[in-house]
């Protein structure tokens, strides 16, 4: 067992290790464009109109459909868009796309509707005589925004930005399926090899684990940092 | 986008919504069934259990789901023992596998819903029933659970949507449930646009159904 996790070219310790450095990448790739995203959605819906509605849509399609299924319309969606457009412009031969680079869009984009719906919820919890105060001081819309709006709206979206850390951490793992050599691509490759399938899985998933315990320790204590006073 | 194939998908990939909904509706009741085991095994500290559910609960809900698929679908043949035990022919089925993971992954996550319904039950009134002479089952029956529904129902109707999600991955493990036969028409017709975006709207569909069914219960229970 211990041989079989060894660093080196005998041991898949390597395989993993390297494997957890693109699940990383991947989540926070695909967290920190997906959250950002889901700021400009809010603040774009809450104008109103036809943007509105149509990102409520985008809201109730991305967290209605399972996630694999979104990874799959991007993943070979992509190719095959791009297959056409190349085609019709006269190039013939097959292009590859970087899997990786889907799969970060795909998860960025689930990440983004969820995110969205935590700003919307945080956006709420502000005082309303606080805007209008800004107002009366003659700031502008964007200095509003950046000064009263922002800070607020990150410490109380917080807590649900975590979770979504957590689910969209757990969901990088799907990104395997496209062959993409994250950790639970490099389990499965080491348990084919090795016909040791359980081995490998219950390994990757203690890694997992330990990513997760860790995320949320450290989360505590951000939340903690950005506190009011009274509230710690 | 080429409508009429897309439209020519739908007989196909309905065929996969009795598997989605199977898979869904049994991996449900194992959750609801050991969620409450857990819940109650938890909450009343029960000696060894309550500590090795603290471990289950902790595993299934900071793993991905596919891991948990995978390491018992793929995984338990590696054992004899499992190989030689009476469990066998069920699971080295796709089918079982699939449930049984899903129902793990599910009664983690449950049971903390649960224990959250429990929770938010205002303890005076457990100390006002045993003051009637209620018997600990009547407080039970009477007091704690009705209120402890309608605190958890709200989080337990995303439970049910995030566990519709999570069938898909029986796809995975050549379940064709309807991402599964999503997958077969995208390759088969090299339309991965109409073949997912087909799907989608079926699966918007149930989990639309489902959360609407949910919000007139909690309507119904205030």
């Amino acid at each position: 067992m211990l041989a079989l996790l060894s660093y080196g070219p005998d041991g898949w310790g390597d395989e993993l290790l390297s494997g957890l450095g693109v699940t990383l990448l991947l989540a926070v790739i695909a967290f920190a464009a997906g959250s950002t995203f889901g700021l400009l959605l809010m603040l774009v819906r809450r104008r109103g109109g036809v943007a509105q509605a149509l990102i409520a849509g985008y809201v109730t399609v991305f967290r209605g459909v399972p996630e694999l299924l979104v990874l799959y319309l991007i993943f070979f969606g992509t190719g095959a868009l791009i297959q056409n457009v190349a085609a019709s412009l006269g190039y013939t031969e097959r292009i590859n796309l970087s899997g990786f680079a889907l799969g970060a869009l795909a998860l960025a984009v689930i990440t983004s509707a969820y995110a969205s719906e935590a700003f919307r919820g945080a956006a709420n919890s502000i005082p309303r005589g606080q805007l209008e105060a800004a107002e009366a001081f003659g700031f502008s819309g964007p200095k509003r925004f950046i000064v009263v709006e922002l800070p607020q709206l990150l410490r109380v979206a917080l807590p649900a930005l975590g979770n979504i850390w957590l689910i969209i951490l757990k969901d990088t793992a799907l990104v395997s399926l496209t062959a993409v050599s994250e950790l639970m691509r490099q389990a499965t490759v080491a348990a084919g090899s090795t016909h040791r399938p359980f081995t490998f899985y219950a390994v990757a998933a203690v890694i997992y684990l330990v990513v997760s315990f860790f995320s949320e320790r450290a989360l505590v204590r951000v939340e903690r940092r950005f506190a009011l006073q009274g509230e710690r | 986008m080429d409508w009429a194939l897309m439209a020519s998908f739908y007989p196909d990939l309905a065929t996969g919504i009795t598997v989605t909904l199977g898979i869904l509706v049994g991996a449900l009741s194992i959750g609801v069934v050991l969620g409450a085991v857990i819940c109650a095994a938890r909450l009343n500290r029960v000696p060894v259990l309550a500590q090795v559910f603290d471990g289950y609960v902790l595993f299934f809900r900071g793993t991905p789901l596919l891991v948990q698929l995978f390491a018992i679908y793929f995984g338990l043949g590696q054992f004899e023992a499992v190989r030689d035990s009476i469990a066998w022919p069920l699971l080295r089925e796709a089918w079982f596998c699939a449930v049984l993971a899903l129902g793990l992954n599910s009664a983690a996550f449950t049971s903390e819903i649960m224990r959250g319904g429990v929770l938010g039950v205002e303890r005076g009134q457990l100390e006002a029933a045993d003051a009637f002479g209620f018997s600990p089952l009547q407080t039970l029956w009477l007091v704690l659970l009705p209120q402890a529904l309608r605190i958890a129902l709200p989080a337990y109707g995303n439970e049910v949507i995030l566990m519709l999600k999570g069938t898909a991955l029986a796809s995975t493990i050549s379940i064709m449930e309807i991402t599964g036969l999503a997958r077969k028409l995208s390759s088969e017709h090299f339309a991965p646009f109409e073949a997912f975006i087909a799907a989608g709207t079926i699966y918007l569909v149930i989990s639309i159904t489902l959360t609407s069914s949910f919000s007139f219960i909690e309507r119904r229970l205030v």
